[in-house]
């Protein structure tokens, strides 16, 4: 069954952010906040996760956001429209558990980890709940979705590191505000590991904060997302294993332990970059070919 | 009694050559070699043999026709109850099951029983006679079968073969289950995997990849769909990790991980193909079973220097099969028995860098009926390393079971079945290592085949 790119665009201005829709009936039909895809573009290509970022049960479509981080999203980058992707795997892991909270429901998401806070935002808040959004970015360019998370958070929050956006820093800064301000149900983060580390830290009850409930959404390196590899696993503080295939994405952001967590993340690094750089340098002497 | 000539021993590449490659190990009989082998055979009034066989394949009717020249109608004789020869031939034990109840394994070397399997299904390939097996009329009944893995491939074939129309579902892109993800290519190469496939193609046999059930569809939906039974064998591919310090190091892995990005993602061809794999220069594989045997040997071929399996008992309880021992042995892989690890230790940039290990001896017999291991006090000793291989074992595969909250299990987590072959759930029979826990690929396939035959059964008396 061919899984056929229905529409694809650029997202800003950095010519690295995109969305693609993908045919994907069976896929859209099962989708939830919270569930990812495993992909694998060609015959030679990785088993890669990536978010559910929309769905479309109607169209029976599934929408993903990409930013081009190495080769495997290089490559998708460089699908076009009515293309098809050879393997799309899902819906995995876990959806979210969409209840109504007293409180509000602080959302954040960072840099190409806003595209699936917008299916969380949107189920919570149409079970009733207030939801304040923080979108953070290295610089403007890399925003999206504005108008989408408007949609669907009361308040929304816009920081980017430079400042060309919104507030200048870090998504921490209006979540430190909003903690002292006001009582906050839950916290959602999804984004670079960094960011839901430095999150799950201000909301642990650090510097007279208080303690609020965090969910982070764990992409990690992984082959089968059926529980099988263990190379998504990500040890709790008090030491025990998890898969965040089959227990997560969304896991208790307090229990996880970052930092080991963020060195398994870089146990390919070097292979990654080889990759990438003998894939820019194909295209290059393709795009040569081309002139010529 | 007449003389025994001695046993055929089948070519083998050679060990320094066969370590910087993936090509299979073991090179198959000629036909020369076949002839003889097959004159060793008694053919005995009462078989031991087909006993041994999980499957009960008529061994000495297939032999004799080896005798007799006639190679099609031997390979058709084989299929009456085995689907997969050119697999089983490769990788079933024989040596504890058919070949250990030949009755020249009294006094001398038994027959070759699976080299014998493996030539005529090796000869059918070559010369293209592959057909397709005789099959029941079509009776338009739908059956599904989940996971394509031996179990579920003998389920489906069997079960076209009585006339069903089969669809298998599997998860990954491409069929073969454990026989693709965790068997090596050197083993086992996956062109033969995917001719067996599609001897079921031939039978009408439709296959559905990328298919998560319990996910995209639920067991309830394939009723829906008017699957009138549905199979189960899903499997177990859950990798046990063992609770010692610094598991989370880099460099320490299953051999499940090891193994699927190597010969599923096919990662021993980076960067042609983009999946990777880090091998160290000294890697120690944790384990006595196939597993840990095929990583070890996997290791080697992707560039260790030096690889080492520890095991906590000792020679004589491994699990893997002699013959894949003895090929490490040969390729020089380094075995530490009645070893067990105790700690992971990792240099500053948290990469593994040496293992804590301790002696063990063996005690009293524990359920398995193997001797206890147990820790020698004051027996620790470390060695280096820069990869960690853990391969002790599989738990049942999580995601169809956790989506079928009623689905009765035993206490190790596995499906409980009736006494006729079905679970507690109308309509869902199961069979494979989601039911026994981690076995052979044959026992598997016995599984697939005791099923199809209950699902026949179950649905014909239902119609009646």
């Amino acid at each position: 069954m061919p899984y056929k790119i229905l529409k694809k665009k650029q997202l800003g201005k950095s010519g690295t952010l995109f969305e693609i829709d993908i045919h994907a009936p069976l896929i859209a039909k099962k989708a939830n906040a919270g569930n990812f895809i495993l992909v694998r573009i060609n015959e030679k290509g990785e088993r890669f996760p990536l978010t559910i970022a929309n769905y479309n049960r109607q169209k029976g479509t599934i929408t993903l956001v990409v930013q081009i981080v190495g080769k495997s999203t290089l490559l998708l980058s460089h699908q076009e429209k009515g293309d098809d992707i050879l393997d799309v795997v899902g819906p995995l892991g876990n959806k979210i558990h969409i209840k109504k909270y007293e409180n509000p429901i602080v959302i954040i998401g960072g840099g190409v980890g806003i595209a699936p806070c917008y299916p969380q935002a949107k189920e919570l808040k149409e079970a009733g709940n207030t939801i304040i959004s923080i979108l953070g970015a290295r610089t403007k360019d890399l925003v999206f979705w504005q108008d989408k998370m408007t949609a669907v958070s009361d308040k929304l929050i816009i920081t980017t590191n430079d400042g060309s956006e919104g507030m200048k820093g870090f998504v921490t800064n209006p979540l430190k505000k909003l903690l002292s301000e006001e009582k906050i149900s839950l916290v959602i983060a999804i984004g670079p590991m960094i960011m839901m580390k430095n999150v799950a830290l201000m909301t642990s009850g650090i510097e007279g904060l208080p303690r609020v409930k965090t969910l982070v959404s764990l992409n990690t390196i992984m082959v089968d997302g059926t529980g099988m590899c263990g190379g998504c696993r990500f040890p709790s503080k008090d030491g025990e294993i998890h898969f965040a295939c089959v227990e997560g994405p969304d896991v208790d952001g307090h229990m996880v332990d970052f930092d080991i967590l963020l060195n398994r993340e870089k146990r390919f690094t070097e292979f990654e970059k080889k990759s990438f750089d003998l894939y820019k340098q194909e295209c290059r002497v393709l795009k040569g070919i081309e002139k010529n | 009694m007449a003389k025994i000539p001695p046993r055929q021993k089948m070519p083998e590449q050679d060990p320094n050559i066969r370590i910087d490659n993936f090509e299979e190990v073991a090179l198959g009989f000629t036909e020369e070699m076949a002839k003889k082998e097959a004159e060793r055979c008694l053919q005995c009034d009462e078989p031991k043999c087909v006993n041994g066989c999980p499957v009960n394949i008529d061994i000495p009717k297939f032999i004799k026709l080896i005798k007799e020249n006639d190679y099609l109608e031997a390979i058709r004789s084989i299929k009456e109850y085995n689907i997969l020869p050119a697999i089983c031939g490769r990788v079933c034990p024989q040596e504890i099951q058919c070949e250990k109840a030949c009755i020249l394994s009294k006094k001398w070397e038994p027959v070759a029983i699976g080299a014998l399997e493996r030539f005529l299904a090796d000869w059918e390939l070559k010369n293209q006679l592959k057909e397709c097996p005789d099959c029941q009329a079509p009776n338009n009944i739908k059956v599904a079968v989940i996971g394509s893995g031996p179990a579920g491939l003998t389920c489906a074939a069997d079960l076209a073969k009585y006339g069903f129309e089969v669809t298998i579902f599997e998860a990954f892109h491409t069929g073969g289950g454990v026989l693709v993800y965790g068997i090596p290519e050197f083993r086992l190469p996956k062109d033969i995997v995917e001719n067996e496939i599609d001897t079921l193609k031939m039978l009408g046999v439709k296959t559905e990849y990328n298919m998560i059930i319990g996910k995209i569809l639920t067991i309830n939906d394939l009723k829906n769909m008017g699957f009138m039974a549905i199979f189960i064998g899903v499997g177990a591919g859950v990798p046990l990790i063992p609770k010692i310090l610094g598991l989370n190091l880099n460099g320490v892995l299953t051999a499940n991980e090891f193994l699927t990005r190597t010969n599923l993602m096919k990662a021993y061809k980076f960067p042609e193909y983009d999946t990777p794999i880090k091998i160290g220069e000294i890697v120690i594989v944790i384990g006595g079973g196939n597993t840990a045997l095929d990583s070890a040997r996997v290791a080697l071929r992707l560039g260790a220097e030096k690889v080492i399996i520890a095991y906590r008992r000792s020679e004589a309880e491994m699990p893997a099969r002699k013959e894949e021992y003895h090929h490490a042995v040969e390729e020089g892989i380094e075995f530490k028995f009645l070893t067990n690890p105790v700690k992971i230790l990792g240099d500053k940039d948290s990469n593994v860098k040496e293992i804590d290990f301790i002696k063990m001896e063996l005690g009293e017999y524990d359920e398995s009926g193997r001797r206890r291991p147990i820790p020698i006090e004051n027996s620790e000793f470390k060695i280096k390393c820069d990869t960690l291989i853990l391969a002790i074992g599989t738990l049942a595969n999580p995601i169809l079971i956790k989506s079928l909250p009623e689905i009765k299990l035993n206490k190790r987590g596995y499906i409980q079945l009736d006494e006729n072959g079905m679970t507690n759930i109308e309509d869902i029979f199961a069979g494979g290592d989601i039911v026994s826990g981690s076995a052979t690929v044959i026992s598997a396939m016995g599984a697939g085949r005791k099923a199809a035959k209950a699902i026949n059964r179950y649905i014909k008396s239902k119609i009646h």
